[in-house]
């Protein structure tokens, strides 16, 4: 019996997962025969005919009974019905779900029909006094609803639904930002609501139903949009904001649960809210499309009403009757209720209410990119097929490869195939060493993603900030496609978000004052990437009032940053926009102004192995320009050696090494060597003293200088000799060094040794140990 | 996460007694030592070792295994037994120690003075390690087992790992250029 139930619950289950994709994909404008879905509806109406509790047979009856509007003929649905079945469909998933939890299969289900009845109860609502529905609705459930993780499932199932509905949700704020723009593109619409559908259908395989209905609801809302029949406006926007920021919260309260944090606690979500506001937008579509609408609804309940009952599939046993009789006559009239409530549709949606006043904000793609959606690529890219790879795999790969490369240098240079005089032998090895330069060559691209994801969030970023701020801000994005390591476009975030704050904060004025100033009232700000001399460059551009020279003057002599004698070039002056506690801002505003800030993005920056550059011009505007190293995974290395030691230095950073002459070197207090640069003196640091290494040079002018930089400073590095050049792989040197200063990773070198990649910016800052001359 | 040893999900934790079990049994001196077969990885030859500066004597420095960079512990310097070169049985037990922070598993290397097999202790063989009055470290020992004549101590990995904060929660700490 038990065993009977659950081969049921299952079955139903997969039946209702086929019915909400043929839902999906079926085509209201097409008369194509719905003989699919009707032959579905039935095998699920006889899956649930033995064990279920009447209330699921009869959810069942009434869901195939929408399709089988002429017995004998090809079976057709109308929108109407269609409509109704995404509705019905959630409905009986839930209902459904509760059933396989039911402990007793005999008993009555108590679960099953308490998830159908409120939804008949709302609808019966509805019926009773439409104008005040949306009150009564939200009255009757919770603000908020709560969804508790089935403690059942399976992690690694939760991981993947984690990771791939970050991914989907993304899709859905990307499209949905465009939408805004163009509400009629037709690709972006289609994205979203398939982004939505492909949620619905984990979340329904999670059995998360409160997640699943939310879904739904904005899954039929886009649908409408998607078919013509309700435009989308800026409520509707916000409303599909407001539920993926409902997904987004879920989503990383389970990825925390998953993790162990908190788990089993329930997860409050103003669902609600939410589907109310879609339910009311959906209820009062604008304009004229209320008309046609109350014709085919009037017709819609004319028509499926007498058969529901009439035509029981074979299987189903008399039950089935009782609860047609009040489901179907409610259902007809809540179709019908467009009409009836149309006026309510002056009342706001409550969660749309704050934002219908704020100025818009909007995403402008270059003209370049109009011809092609934005949507258009990854959609794309997703039919030529995606695969999902762990990253930890993608490393390991990585690191084989150049494993592989190291021993295969090893092979060529070996002095018994040099001496070997086979000229198919040398081409051989010519091929091998093509192959496997080209395999790691690709290995590494692997790790590069587009920058597009980063520059999106700051799209959604604006619109909020917008809002924030009452000024009017339009974001144009350019270069989205420009490609970065996958690590940098994660440590770029914070930097990014920052700075675009910083902008729409600081940088655009008040629509009121760009006018005065002869400008547009909407600020623009600019976010751009592109490839130049081996770096990634990023560009955050405002069009605001600029940086103040002389106001950032004042402010760092009146924080004792610099004295006021002190002789500073206007770029000197811009950066001291670094410093740590410095801030502009006359008043701790909500967003900026504490100070803690620029110092953090460039620390995080020159973290990446970054600089990043400010122009301004007071009244025009300003401009960041953040240069990045194309990947973080190889850097340029300088091979040098210490006694018997090497050591790999980021070549970036070296700027220039030479052997110094006797009358370069100046010895003060017996101990702290200076070296005359170029006519400056900079301190020397001898590499063998500081890691306590033996047998090194000690005399300067017997070994190399090398002037190493970090910022503004400099030092010199006296190292025996320089090896050589090459492009080495960082490694981690893991937590087991982590407290150790003086080296920046680890690489493996051409002969297969571990050579440690030096911290030139720590060395540069490093406190020398005894007399650090001044 | 604050402690070290709690980071780690292994059952066994610095003090608790020995299982029994496969051990490989190692040489260190003229010493005998168990090793938890469970966590050996990989046993490889002694290689170049790349020093790194300033860190406690024990850790010898990292080695390149098939292209990961990991850390050397030298078991006689931890166990202050005198250090002689390295010769031709000196190896490096590859171990994989469990950790809660990132994908779970940690590999570091032991020095040993050779390899002597595996063997397997029931419980009736194992005792508890007995109170050397403070004169010696026990924290790494986690029980002695006799195995014919001999008895061997019997080392708990994961306590050298946390000392030497192989598998500690560095995610705060961890340098990012490091992409690997």
């Amino acid at each position: 019996m038990t065993l009977d139930r659950s081969a049921a619950v299952e079955q139903a289950q997969k039946l209702l997962r086929l019915v909400s994709l043929e839902l999906a994909f079926v085509d209201p404008q097409s008369q194509k025969p719905a003989e699919a879905l009707r032959s579905l509806l039935v095998d699920l109406e006889q899956a649930v005919a033995i064990h279920a509790p009447p209330a699921i047979r009869a959810l069942a009856a009434d869901g195939r009974g929408r399709v089988e509007a002429s017995p004998g003929v090809a079976a057709t649905f109308t929108s109407d019905s269609l409509a109704y079945l995404h509705d019905w469909q959630p409905r009986m998933e839930e209902a459904v779900i509760a059933w396989g939890r039911e402990p007793s299969p005999g008993g009555p289900v108590v679960p099953a029909s308490a998830a159908v009845q409120p939804a008949a109860a709302e609808q019966a609502t509805r019926v009773a006094q439409p104008e005040s529905r949306t009150p009564a609705a939200s009255m009757a459930a919770d603000a908020q609803l709560y969804a508790v993780l089935p403690d059942d499932a399976d992690a690694e199932l939760m991981r993947l639904f984690c990771a791939e509905s970050h991914d989907l949700i993304q899709d859905i704020e990307q499209g949905v930002l465009v939408l805004e723009e163009r509400p009629q593109d037709h690709d972006t619409l289609a994205t979203v609501f398939r982004a939505f559908h492909t949620f619905k259908g984990n979340a329904s395989v999670m059995k998360l139903a409160v997640i699943q209905r939310l879904a739904h609801e904005l899954e039929s809302l886009l649908d409408a949009a998607r078919r013509g029949t309700y435009h989308l406006d800026r409520r509707a926007i916000d409303a599909i904001l407001a539920g993926a920021d409902i997904f987004t919260r879920f989503i990383s309260e389970m990825a925390a649960q998953i993790e162990g944090v908190g788990a089993g606690r329930q997860i409050g979500l103003p669902v609600t809210a939410v589907i109310d506001t879609v339910k009311a937008l959906l209820a009062s579509p604008p304009q004229q499309t209320a008309a046609p609408q109350i014709a085919t609804a009037t017709r819609a309940s004319a028509a499926p009403a007498p058969p529901a009952p009439a035509t029981p599939a074979p299987a189903t046993p008399a039950p089935a009757v009782p609860a047609p009789a009040p489901v179907v006559p409610v259902v007809s009239l809540a179709v019908a209720t467009p009409a009836v409530t149309a006026p309510s549709a002056v009342v706001p949606p409550p969660s749309a209410a704050p934002e219908a006043s704020t100025p818009g904000a909007a995403i402008v793609v270059p003209a370049a990119e109009v011809e092609q959606p934005a949507m258009g690529r990854p959609a794309a890219a997703a039919a030529a097929g995606l695969i999902r790879v762990d990253t930890a795999k993608l490393d390991s790969l990585i690191d084989l490869v150049g494993e592989l490369v190291i021993a295969q240098s090893m092979v060529t240079q070996n002095s018994e195939l040099q001496t070997a005089a086979s000229e198919q032998l040398a081409r051989s090895i010519g091929q091998l060493r093509g192959i496997s330069t080209e395999l790691q060559r690709t290995a590494l691209a692997l790790r590069m993603v587009p920058i597009r994801g980063s520059f999106q969030k700051m799209a959604r970023l604006i619109r909020d900030l917008s809002g924030q701020v009452g000024k009017e801000i339009k974001l144009v994005l350019e270069g989205e496609d420009t490609e970065l390591d996958r690590t940098l476009v994660e440590e770029l975030g914070d930097p990014l978000v920052h700075m675009i704050r910083n902008a729409a904060d600081h940088g655009i004025e008040s629509a009121a004052d760009r006018v005065a100033g002869g400008k547009e009232p909407g600020g623009t700000i600019t976010l751009r990437a592109f490839h130049k001399g081996g770096m990634v460059i990023i560009q955050i551009q405002d069009d605001g009032r600029g940086l103040s020279v002389s106001r950032i003057r004042a402010k760092a002599i009146e924080r004792g940053l610099i004295s006021a004698q002190e002789p500073l070039t206007d770029r000197e002056v811009l950066d001291l926009i670094f410093a740590p506690g410095f801030s502009l801002a006359a008043k701790v505003t909500d967003l900026s102004g504490r100070g803690v800030g620029m110092d953090v993005v460039r620390r995080n920056i020159e973290r990446l192995r970054g600089t990043i550059e400010i122009d301004s011009v007071e009244g025009r505007g300003t401009t960041f320009t953040i240069g990045l190293p194309l990947t973080l995974a190889i850097i340029e290395g300088l091979l040098v050696k210490v006694g018997e030691q090497r050591f790999v230095v980021p070549t970036l950073s070296v700027r220039e090494s030479f052997r110094p002459l006797p009358s370069m070197i100046s010895v003060v207090q017996g101990r702290g060597v200076m070296v005359s640069v170029r006519g400056t003196l900079v301190p020397l640091l001898r590499l063998a003293d500081q890691l306590h290494i033996p047998d090194a040079v000690i005399d300067p002018t017997q070994g190399i200088v090398m002037v190493l930089e970090a910022g503004q400073d400099c030092r010199c590095v006296l190292v025996d000799d320089l090896v050589g050049k090459q492009e080495v792989v960082i490694k981690s040197l893991g937590e087991t060094f982590r407290d150790q200063q003086e080296f920046a990773g680890a690489a493996i070198l051409g002969d297969g040794r571990v050579g440690l990649i030096l911290d030139t910016t720590a060395l540069v800052r490093l406190k020398l140990k005894h007399g650090e001359a001044a | 996460m604050t402690q070290p040893s709690s980071s780690f999900v292994a059952p066994d934790q610095a003090g608790q007694a020995a299982q029994p079990g496969k051990y490989l049994t190692v040489a260190l001196g003229r010493e005998s030592y168990g090793i938890p077969v469970l966590k050996v990885r990989e046993i490889i030859r002694i290689c170049p070792i790349t020093r790194v500066a300033n860190m406690p004597p024990q850790v010898r420095g990292v080695i390149n295994l098939r292209g990961k960079v990991i850390p050397v512990v030298d078991l006689r310097t931890r166990f202050g037994l005198p250090t002689g070169e390295d010769h031709d049985r000196t190896c490096i037990v590859v171990t994989q120690v469990a950790t809660t922070i990132g994908n779970g598993t940690r590999l570091y290397g032991v020095i040993v003075d050779g390899v002597e097999e595996v063997a397997n202790f029931v419980a009736a063989d194992i005792q508890p390690t007995p109170d050397f009055g403070g004169a010696i470290d026990t924290r790494f020992i986690t029980g002695m087992a006799k195995s014919g004549d001999a008895v061997k101590a019997l080392i708990d990995l994961d306590a050298i790992a946390a000392a030497e904060g192989v598998a500690l929660d560095g995610a705060a700490s961890t340098p990012p250029p490091a992409a690997t």
